[in-house]
């Protein structure tokens, strides 16, 4: 991703309508019609919710005939899963992994007590 | 051990606690050391931490560097603005993607708790857009289902409380 892309996703994010179209968009690319219709939203207020997430590296579009459908962009996507997998799943592994350490530290200051 | 919950509070906040069976002292000697951070704080398995720079005074640096061993890596840089010890630990950490992702303001406390420690870990972003970006998926109860790639993150047994 480009400098600076990152902000701009977990901004663009921040939209419960963004969001939303994410995940349609993560069944299969789909067309400003296609993408307005389950929202009641105007083709306008959808298209500029789809600028803001191409501008993220989210979104991006083709050209087929008059259609332009717009696709998830995976690699928009992973750089956000990476910090936010960070946040949960590495946060959990790293807890039961300190209470090992924790639990070792334990035995060791005990045997010192001992020796001592 | 009890498990790990994290929610949000007010507009910026992500809190995560913990317990764990160790004194305070045990516990924060176990966040501030270098060679103890090296054995824990691995993230997804697999992963190590050839580089850990703790230096723990206000004002010291923190930097962390993980690698999976197959090429992939990342690391962390920040300081240390407070340190109270066994106590209470403050400091600043932004991870690099290597684009920096926003500075993340952390203050993390030990208190006694019968036999063992109460970790609380408060994070602070820098404004409610962030903070909300970085937990918006999971909090979506009504995401489909097919959004994969961002699911599971913040999985439903977490007690995400949306602050709103």
């Amino acid at each position: 991703m480009a400098s600076g892309n990152l902000d701009a996703a977990f901004s663009a994010l921040a939209d419960s309508t963004r969001r939303a179209i994410l995940a349609r968009l993560a069944r299969g690319e789909a067309t400003v019609t296609e993408l307005a219709r389950p929202f009641r939203l105007s083709q306008p207020a959808i298209s500029q919710h789809l600028k803001v997430l191409e501008d993220a590296g989210l979104v991006a579009h083709r050209v087929d005939g008059a259609r332009r459908p717009r696709r998830l962009v995976n690699a928009g996507v992973d750089a956000m899963d990476q910090w936010l997998a960070m946040l949960r799943e590495a946060l959990e592994a790293n807890y039961a992994r300190l209470d090992d350490v924790l639990a070792t530290m334990h035995r060791r200051s005990r045997k010192k007590g001992q020796e001592r | 051990m009890s498990r790990m919950t994290l929610k949000t509070e007010g507009d910026t906040q992500v809190v995560v606690s913990r317990r764990f069976a160790a004194s305070p002292e045990a516990v924060y000697r176990a966040h501030t050391d270098p060679a103890l951070i090296q054995q824990w704080m691995l993230g997804p398995e697999g992963w190590t931490m050839p580089v850990c720079i703790s230096e723990a005074r206000p004002g010291g640096a923190i930097r962390y560097e993980w690698t999976d061993g197959k090429g992939r890596g990342f690391y962390l840089t920040g300081h240390y603005v407070e340190l109270q010890p066994h106590t209470r630990i403050v400091h600043v950490e932004r991870m690099h993607l290597p684009d920096p992702t926003p500075d993340n303001h952390v203050e993390t406390t030990f208190t006694p708790e019968g036999r063992g420690t109460l970790m609380v870990m408060r994070m602070t972003l820098p404004d409610a857009r962030t903070r909300a970006a970085m937990l918006a998926t999971g909090m979506e109860s009504g995401m489909e289902a097919s959004y994969v790639r961002l699911e599971g993150v913040l999985g439903p047994e977490t007690n995400v409380a949306t602050g709103a």
